[in-house]
């Protein structure tokens, strides 16, 4: 089902072609990293860490290098060290372990040999010396005085008065509003909790790889599964202390990221050993080297205090947000912050956020990061305000609901955005208009992630058959490239078939950040948009000199050039193309853009559970997700990502965790345990695309990637309330927690 | 250490490859046959990215050791399409949008084969255990199971008429 | 590592004999991965299904024979078989996805000795026995016997598991089996409970079994719990006691699966729902 606000009539956009790509997919064609075999090519094995943090006292790799098949060993000391203020610096010492592994599955030294059984065996062969240092795992325990330290350079920044001994903490944000003891002195209801989530994995299926070659020019070719393959380029480029130039990165086939596939891990190994070796080298990390040692997203500590009036109102809203970060400090807990009380309007708040090392990977992005563990706290907050006030939850939301010109908790004032209509169409769903089965409990929640804009780049061919070449710099991990060829298609009239779009290397299109964000189909698509404008520009001109006329008598409209005067048959795109090389050669338009204007996205979620009282076990009965996506450019992939981001928003809520055992092992590194939701866990997902367009741009897409993520969490945990009467503030709802849960009620005599 | 040779039949072609005896299946058909479309993922037979068909049941080549396929007959997910005509599982998928990455896509397509060979008209809960053994991480499994079903109502349709 | 696939017990047998570093398989469902993740690699993996013996199932003058190394999608097909042993059928179609369907078997999942393996229970509650064959030929044990703790088995070396014999349950009796996992598939059971009821024409309970998955070392009987049904309907009240002393009989141990109150709860709750189907089995004649 789609809600539209307003929507011009389009051809194309908005429906639902076969995706470019699509057929090499089912046929087993399509090239991932791990499919390409080069001539040559070697095999590489990473030797990690198997502490949870140690001093390493010494590396031994002679035994390894004799070994048969070998050609290249590196450790840690073939990397620059690079200086304490620069940005890559920690990837660097993430990259490859320097004189601490800071988690268990921290790389120490890479093989490069003949096989895999030959790398494997010789990885085996370097001798390591530790000395193992106590470890800390949990937030509040690395908070603590006295905890172990993982770093002896992090002083906490953003406290009131400089620290004089290092930390744990990285960082503390703080966002203030109003006056926080008026509004709970104003408040009729007041409610509160400390929230709890472990650490959860991205999953994508496909395990990071990649190739390399590097040259006797002293240049390197990569291929790898990456979101982004120019800060691949940097990041390689800054990790070897080589210049971008020597680096060419092409972008495989990407099998899934999420946000884990935004950082490097693999590539600039790859190339060291490449380089060391004279030959071409895979790398291929196993399912377990995945959860070991790549961006798990943090788990929290997260206490909140809510107060309402009698009416529903709230008044005041304080927080205390800590999240892991894993081996390096990130921006998680400030990302938290800011998304904490965003779907709500409240004058009066008081936001603080820390940021704490532990000995777990190093955190990265995982789907609107930070803002599932934030709506957590404060959509189960938000529905104890209902039932105490007995106001039905999504009515309590929208008297609460921000709107256009309302100021955002983080700062700036909301542009347009769609909550109030994600809001309406989940009240006014089949779903949430039924009542739920006898013993299912129902639960509601809503979710925020801001979007992003960033660089884009996009080259536009025009071919002498009146066909076009889309070539963008945006890795597609859910279908882009059939969003940017529907864009091309309504800008030029052409079949969206007549177009071929195209991933393009860092040397065949201009600079392009990462899909990341939620900015491909918003930024990248911007970017074709103002290529095929530029492009009708000068299709007017080929027509003027086809007409020996002014350019300024010619207009574009419906796919044809016209004559504003009449005085010519209107000419197709492609009598215009095949002409090309008499007026003036080949047509072809580029555009690079920093997009502006990112559109926020809201997300509201209705679902009903059983729940099994005697054993714990929670079942998904039925889901609904409403998401604003301003204009749906190819609807079946915004359903796509709506019901990617819930399934895995629900595996987060019942299931997914990471364990670790006492000495900081990971003792679930597989899928087997690792327990993302398989089909027979899942009903039917049902869409509710809200279309509320954002003004910034051309089509007036919103990213729709990431938000439906983040009201899972707090919807399942909502509706395991509704089902049993028993409130749980911590994940996963597996069915241990939920039993002793229902216990626990029990025992209170409720 | 002398390599095995193995002798079996691929895709409907005759097919022999070397393999050390301790290999999976799976290395032997992406090295060694060149038949890139099973993917690894897990490399436990937790994932079913790897999913082919041997002697018409459903593995993970992974869960194989490579000797085994002697005398077998193997279907990868390059071997389901007729030629140029895309098997209905296929062209559903396309059709229905059941794929993000499409890293998964081949296992499942091999899967959804190996259920609508044995079950030609499944119910969604038939389906969904059917394919628990294919991870998806980007679908929430929502277009994959309305794919196959729709696969399997093409298939139906497609024999009614073979048989007026 | 050498690949041996026999077609006969005594080649096998021969084989294991001769071979000192060698390991028999079925599905391989553990081995391979076991390998691929560095483990050393035996001389030569023995793969027991090229023999006949071993992958048939069929009934015998009244007895089960079912191949250890038969595919569990095989049990699931059989629906005779499933019609004797419900519960143990439905067990052996918990191991795992279609995919480790094809591969896996009642032998390598009662060899692996895990004291969560789903067809252990009902094997138990069936009073299955095992014939083992070995340098010394062929012996019959009780498949209680096998597995003395995580692990580890009773076999000797040189010594594999060649088939289950099951006698066709009486009439009024019938099986049920019942797992607790997080999920709906794939995973590894938090605890199993197996259970074997039979009925006279009153419904009284005239003999019963149940039996416990992950809840001690190996798998479990529970006499405690299955005595006190004796002479007595199958109702409420039998089914708490079942539960209190099915739960008292558990001994788990705190994992990254399960803790030892959830589970000692668990397996009381399981424990009676098992009873209950497989009384309800039998009252409805879906037995034998």
């Amino acid at each position: 089902m789609t809600i539209t606000d307003q929507r011009p009539g389009y051809r194309y956009v908005g429906t639902r072609p076969v995706r470019h790509d699509g057929l090499d997919k089912v046929v087993g064609k399509a090239r991932y990293a791990a499919d390409l075999v080069l001539p040559g090519m070697l095999y590489g094995h990473i030797l990690r860490s198997p502490h949870a943090h140690a001093r390493i006292v010494a590396i031994d790799t002679a035994a390894a290098e004799a070994m048969p098949g070998v050609r290249a060993v590196i450790t840690g000391a073939d990397f620059p060290e690079l200086p304490a203020d620069d940005p890559e610096r920690n990837t660097t010492r993430n990259l490859m372990a320097r004189d601490k592994v800071l988690y268990e599955g921290h790389a120490i030294a890479a093989v490069a040999a003949t096989s895999q059984r030959a790398a494997k065996a010789a990885a085996k062969a370097i001798a390591v010396t530790y000395e193992v240092l106590p470890h800390t795992l949990d937030i509040r325990e690395a908070m603590a005085p006295g905890a172990p330290l993982l770093h002896d350079d992090v002083f906490t920044t953003g406290l009131d008065s400089e620290p004089s001994e290092p930390s744990n903490v990285a960082n503390r944000t703080c966002y203030e509003r109003g006056d926080i003891e008026q509004g709970f002195a104003d408040a009729a209801v007041v409610v509160e909790g400390e929230f709890v989530t472990k650490a959860v994995h991205q999953g994508y299926i496909e395990p990071h790889a990649c190739v390399a070659d590097t040259g006797q020019d002293g240049k390197t070719v990569i291929w790898c599964s990456s979101q982004g393959h120019f800060r691949v380029r940097s990041q390689t480029a800054a990790m070897l202390g080589w210049d971008t130039a020597r680096i060419k990165v092409i972008p495989a086939e990407i099998g899934g990221g999420f946000g884990g596939k935004t950082t490097i891990y693999l590539e600039p190994l790859a190339v060291a050993l490449s380089a060391r070796a004279g030959r071409p080298v895979k790398l291929v990390m196993s399912r377990e080297e995945v959860f070991r040692a790549t961006g798990p997203t943090p788990g929290s500590v997260i206490r909140l205090k809510l107060g309402a009036a009698d009416d529903g109102k709230i008044t005041a809203a304080k927080a205390w947000m800590a999240y892991e970060s894993g081996a390096f400090p990130g921006p998680w807990a400030m990302l938290g912050c800011m998304c904490v009380i965003s779907p709500y309007n409240v004058e009066n708040f008081l936001i603080e956020g820390y940021e704490v090392v532990v000995n777990k990977p190093v955190n990265v992005a995982y789907r609107a990061p930070s803002a599932p563990m934030a709506a957590f706290a404060a959509d189960t907050l938000v529905d104890e305000i209902a039932r105490r006030l007995d106001m039905d939850p999504i009515e309590l939301r929208l008297l609460n609901c921000p709107s256009a010109g309302d100021q955002a908790p983080y700062g700036p004032k909301w542009p347009r955005i769609g909550l109030r209509e994600c809001l309406e169409a989940v009240r006014d769903s089949d779903h949430y208009r039924s009542e739920p089965a006898p013993g299912h409990g129902r639960g509601v929640a809503s979710g925020f992630w801001f979007n992003i804009g960033e660089a884009s780049s996009a080259t536009v061919n025009l071919n002498e058959n009146g066909t076009a070449t889309v070539v963008t710099g945006s890795p597609d991990i859910g279908g882009s490239r059939a969003s940017m060829a529907l864009m091309a298609a309504e800008e030029l009239g052409i079949d969206v078939y007549d177009i071929q779009p195209v991933v393009g290397d860092t040397e065949v299109v201009g600079f392009t950040d990462v899909t990341e964000g939620s900015r491909a189909t918003f930024a990248t698509g911007m970017a074709v948009v103002e290529a095929c404008r530029d492009l009708k520009r000068q299709l007017c001109g080929r027509a003027a000199v086809m007409w020996d006329c002014d350019s300024d008598e010619v207009a574009w409209s419906d796919g044809q050039a016209t004559h504003r005067a009449g005085e010519h048959e209107p000419l197709a795109l492609a009598a215009i193309t095949a002409e090309a090389g008499r007026t003036g050669g080949p047509l072809g338009a580029t555009a690079s853009l920093n997009a502006r204007g990112a559109g926020p996205a809201f997300s509201v979620q209705v679902t009903d559970v059983s729940v099994d009282e005697e054993t714990g076990r929670v079942t998904v009965e039925r889901y609904t997700t409403a998401q604003d996506a301003g204009t749906a450019i190819h609807p079946d992939y915004v359903e796509g990502q709506m019901q990617g981001g819930v399934a895995q928003g629900i595996g987060w809520a019942l299931n997914e965790e990471y364990i670790h055992d006492a000495d900081g092992v990971m003792e679930n590194p597989g899928f087997l345990d690792y327990r993302i939701p398989v089909a027979s866990d899942l009903p039917m997902i049902e869409t509710i695309i809200v279309e509320v367009p954002n003004p910034n741009h051309p089509y007036g897409v919103r990213g729709v990637g990431e938000v439906g993520i983040v009201p899972p969490i707090p919807a399942l945990a909502n509706a395991v309330y509704d089902a049993t009467g028993a409130r749980i503030r911590e994940l996963p709802l597996s069915p241990p927690r939920v039993l002793a849960a229902i216990t626990a009620r029990n025992g209170d005599g409720g | 250490m002398s390599r095995t040779h193995v002798r079996c039949r691929i895709n409907g072609d005759d097919a022999e490859f070397l393999c050390d005896a301790g290999d999976a299946l799976l290395d032997a058909l992406r090295d060694e046959m060149g038949l890139m479309g099973a993917k690894e993922g897990c490399g436990t037979g937790d994932c079913g990215a790897c999913s082919i068909l041997m002697d018409g049941r459903l593995q993970c080549s992974c869960l194989v050791f490579a000797p085994e396929a002697e005398g077998s007959s193997i279907v990868t997910v390059e071997g389901i399409a007729d030629g140029d005509r895309l098997h209905p599982l296929q062209q559903c998928f396309l059709e229905g949008a059941a794929l993000q990455c499409g890293v998964c896509t081949p296992g499942f397509l091999v899967a959804a084969k190996a259920l609508l060979d044995r079950n030609p008209d499944p119910t969604e809960t038939e389906v969904r255990y059917a394919l628990a053994g294919n991870l998806c991480r980007c679908t929430g499994y929502d277009k994959i199971v309305r794919s196959v079903l729709a696969a399997a109502a093409v298939m139906q349709q497609g024999k009614e008429e073979a048989a007026r | 590592m050498r690949y041996a696939a026999p077609t006969s017990v005594a080649e096998a047998v021969a084989l294991l004999g001769t071979e000192p570093n060698s390991r028999v398989f079925a599905g391989a469902t553990d081995l391979v991965p076991q390998l691929r993740a560095g483990r050393p690699e035996p001389g030569v993996a023995i793969d027991l299904k090229k023999i006949p013996r071993l992958t048939s199932v069929a009934i015998d003058d009244g007895t089960w024979r079912i191949g250890a190394a038969a595919p569990t999608s095989d049990l699931t097909a059989n629906e005779a078989l499933t019609a004797d042993v419900p519960g143990l059928v439905y067990a052996s179609g918990l191991i795992g996805s279609d995919q480790i369907q094809n591969r896996a078997s009642l032998g390598g999942n009662l060899c692996n000795a895990s004291p969560a393996a789903d067809a252990v229970p009902p094997l138990l509650v069936n009073t299955a026995q095992a014939v083992v064959a070995g340098p010394d030929g062929e012996r019959t044990v009780p498949v209680a016997d096998i597995p003395t703790g995580p692990g580890r088995t009773s076999l000797r070396p040189g010594e594999f598991v060649v088939e289950f014999l099951i006698d066709r349950p009486p009439p009024g009796t019938a099986d049920a089996y019942l797992r607790l996992i997080p999920r709906t598939e794939m995973d590894i059971a938090i605890v199993g409970a197996a259970a074997r009821i039979t009925l006279d024409a009153d419904g009284s309970c005239v003999a019963a079994a149940i039996a416990l998955g992950a809840v001690a070392p190996t798998v479990i009987t529970v006499p405690a719990a299955s005595g006190g049904l004796i002479g007595q309907p199958i109702d409420a009240r039998a089914l708490a006691a079942v539960a209190a002393a099915a739960s008292a009989a558990a001994s788990p141990i705190d994992d990254k699966r399960g803790t030892v109150t959830y589970r000692r709860q668990v397996a009381g709750v399981l424990a009676k729902r098992a009873v209950a189907e497989a009384a309800g089995r039998a009252r409805n004649g879906d037995g034998p």
